[in-house]
């Protein structure tokens, strides 16, 4: 789970990063007033979204006076970012960052996550910082070098080598690498990111941009963590169906999924795209769904009018049998008004079982028994168009 | 043979007095007699489903000789339970637990580094030697022995392979899920090694997914020797939007990470036989083993 820069920036200000004066507006007029407390020259005005690339799709504006940031606010405010990392219908601006622009010296890039190998600390560092960093990594792995954190002893003195090596040097440097590590260890997170990670003209290090990812497994013993991730607006469908043990991706095509498990999911839809079709979501029940959830889980897609049929691929197994998911779809088709038309390959534990339910119960329900069947009848459905 | 697993091997559940522990015992024990007790702090000396309860994992391996474990304690409590049994020295250590913190990994797999035990998990669907053991919450009913070895990072996604293997007439010598999370134990280049040195297993077959970089160690392991068995590889998430955690927490890399189609690449080029899709996975292992 992403924090916001400004919150991400918040927090690593509390265990000693520096970062440069800024303050949240919510408004034109509430930023051009705020950035008449920051001592500063020059403004820069940042749309707040959890996606990166702003910086490359007209997110991050300059401003020489504090009518300009209300100007730059109010462009932004509102508006809707699309980029490489948001959901192809972009992400909203709720609020903005208006903060002292930086005399920059040199950008670097600096990032602390778990090394999956030894599941040990990491630290990533590169020469090159900025906002296009992402696609100078892309293209050339070696820009980054990795260097793992250990309490051995002779670490710091190690990390300075380590450091020295990409270009960043001093105390402060080194104690803001530190006070970020600290930060990630003592608050669960799985990501802290820096970029840039700023040496300014006159000798200090700043954090200008940073990106915090929470681990939400460790939800409970993190109360505050409910306070940090809650957003603006009103909770997508995939925050909903997270309440109800599904863990739903919104895609843009017209075949409703319904698969148990994420490999599988994540197959179904390869399988889908493979055979000219486009699936409307990815859907991983998950084991502990009980045939409610999965009611509530199918109800969404009957719900939502880009969706034109629906293909149900289960392997029951454990707790999820084909026939509790079977129940799920017939709770949901007995209440809906729209029972669009379904596609199944039903197989594990109690498909028959299943597939009975489905037929007794009336869902308009044509069954396969190979997967590669059941996709490509429920692809030639949606190429006629489906059900409204 | 098989791998890791067989019908030698003696279980513990850590956990197996909760709704899971004792669902899943229940049918990994009808399955296959492996099941010689469980540990739940504060209840030792009792029974559960005819099987002793012990207070730690040091007395019931002591007790019952076990030499394997099924964690399937909640996510809270999953990682102590891990490393405690990892201290007590036990070879296998599963764990079914889904949702386990990162940082909590990270104290599992320091634990690790000092140790011999093999770690398969955690979100892992378990462990199957068919016939033999069963370590897991997998269905059985469509497993069967054979010569196919399977190495996973999904679950209901393997099953579904498994059954179409069997009904081709293709058992399997072990089905192993590695998990789906990003800071995991055994690792599929560890799986490949073991069944390459398995004389029960003909031919190898990988299911893995976007995110981690299991897939292209397992490429650079593959490159590195003449492995001498056919090796099928099934990617999935071909078309997955980057930057969104798809199911399994490990195909969100926080920090890009490579394409199912980019590790679908690496593993072409090491020589191994790509699935086209889930439902090609048989006729790929009939391609590569005709093939060599």
């Amino acid at each position: 789970m992403l924090l916001s820069e400004n919150q991400s920036k918040e927090l690593l200000c509390q265990y000693g990063v520096a970062i440069p004066d800024g303050r949240l507006a919510h408004s034109a007029e509430q930023a051009e007033k705020l950035s008449k407390e920051i001592d500063a020259r020059k403004y820069v005005v940042k749309a707040q979204i959890t996606a990166g690339g702003r910086g490359l799709a007209g997110g991050i504006r300059f401003a020489a006076t504090p009518s300009a940031v209300a100007t730059e606010a109010r462009a932004l405010l509102g508006s809707t970012l699309i980029t490489d990392q948001t959901p192809a219908s972009g992400e909203t601006v709720h609020s903005v960052q208006v903060e002292a622009a930086v005399d920059i010296a040199k950008n670097f890039y600096i990032a602390i996550s778990f090394d999956p190998v030894s599941g040990q600390p990491m630290l990533l560092a590169s020469a090159s910082g900025g906002v296009e960093f992402e696609q100078l990594a892309r293209m050339d792995k070696d820009a980054v070098k990795v260097h793992l954190l250990d309490d051995a002893a002779g670490s710091r003195d190690a990390l300075t080598e380590f450091l020295k090596g990409i270009g960043i040097e001093g105390p402060e440097a080194l104690d803001a690498i530190e006070n970020a590590r600290t930060a990630f260890c003592e608050n669960d997170l799985t990501l802290v990111e820096i970029n840039p990670f700023v040496h300014t003209k006159d000798g200090k290090w700043l954090a200008v941009d940073a990106k915090i990812a929470l681990d939400r497994n460790a939800s409970f013993r993190r109360p505050e963590f409910d306070s940090m991730i809650s957003k603006p607006g009103t909770p997508t469908s995939e925050d909903e169906a997270q309440k109800y043990n599904i863990n739903l991706v919104q895609l843009t095509g017209n075949i409703g999924v319904v698969a148990n498990g994420a490999g599988l999911g994540l197959a179904t839809n390869d399988m889908i795209t493979d055979a000219g079709g486009k699936p409307a979501n990815f859907m991983d029940i998950r084991t502990t769904a009980r045939s409610f959830d999965i009611a509530r889980g199918v109800e969404m897609l009957l719900s939502d009018p880009q969706v034109r049929v629906i293909l149900l691929n289960i392997h029951g197994g454990g707790m999820t049998a084909a026939d509790t998911v079977a129940e799920g779809v017939t709770f949901a088709y007995s209440r809906a008004g729209r029972k669009l038309p379904v596609v199944a390959h039903l197989a594990g534990h109690n498909a028959e079982w299943g597939t009975n339910i489905l037929r007794d119960r009336n869902v308009p329900v044509e069954t396969f028994d190979a997967m590669s069947g059941a996709i490509n009848r429920v692809v030639a459905i949606a190429k006629t168009g489906g059900a409204r | 043979m098989a791998i890791f697993v067989n019908s030698d091997t003696r279980v513990i559940v850590q956990g197996m007095t909760g709704r899971s522990g004792t669902f899943y015992t229940d049918q990994a024990a009808r399955y296959a007699p492996c099941y010689v007790g469980g540990v739940r702090p504060g209840k030792g000396g009792t029974q559960h489903l005819d099987l002793p309860i012990f207070n730690s994992v040091t007395e019931a391996m002591s007790e019952t000789g076990a030499n394997a474990s099924l964690v399937i304690v909640p996510a809270p409590y999953a990682g102590d339970a891990m490393i405690e049994a990892i201290e007590a020295g036990i070879g296998v250590v599963v764990c079914v637990t889904e949702r386990v913190p990162q940082h909590d990994m990270s104290r599992v797999k320091k634990a690790l580094q000092t140790s011999d035990t093999i770690l398969i998990g955690p979100n892992s669907q378990g462990i199957l030697t068919p016939g033999q053991c069963k370590i897991g919450v997998m269905p059985t009913r469509a497993a069967m022995p054979g010569p196919i070895g399977i190495a996973s990072r999904s679950a209901s996604l393997t099953s579904e392979i498994v059954a179409q293997f069997s009904k081709a007439g293709l058992g399997q010598s072990t089905t192993v899920g590695i998990g789906g999370d990003t800071l995991h134990g055994l690792n599929f280049v560890e799986c490949l090694k073991r069944f390459r040195d398995d004389e029960d297993t003909d031919a190898v077959v990988l299911i893995g997914e976007l995110g981690g970089r299991d897939e292209e160690d397992a490429a650079a392991y593959l490159a590195s020797v003449d492995y001498g068995k056919p090796v099928v590889a099934l990617i999935v998430g071909r078309y997955a939007p980057r930057g969104r955690q798809m199911g399994h927490a490990g195909t969100l890399s926080v920090l890009g990470g490579a394409s199912a189609n980019d590790k679908i690449a690496s593993l072409r080029d090491a020589g191994a036989t790509i699935a086209e899709n889930a439902d090609d996975v048989v006729a790929a292992v009939k391609r590569a083993r005709t093939a060599t």
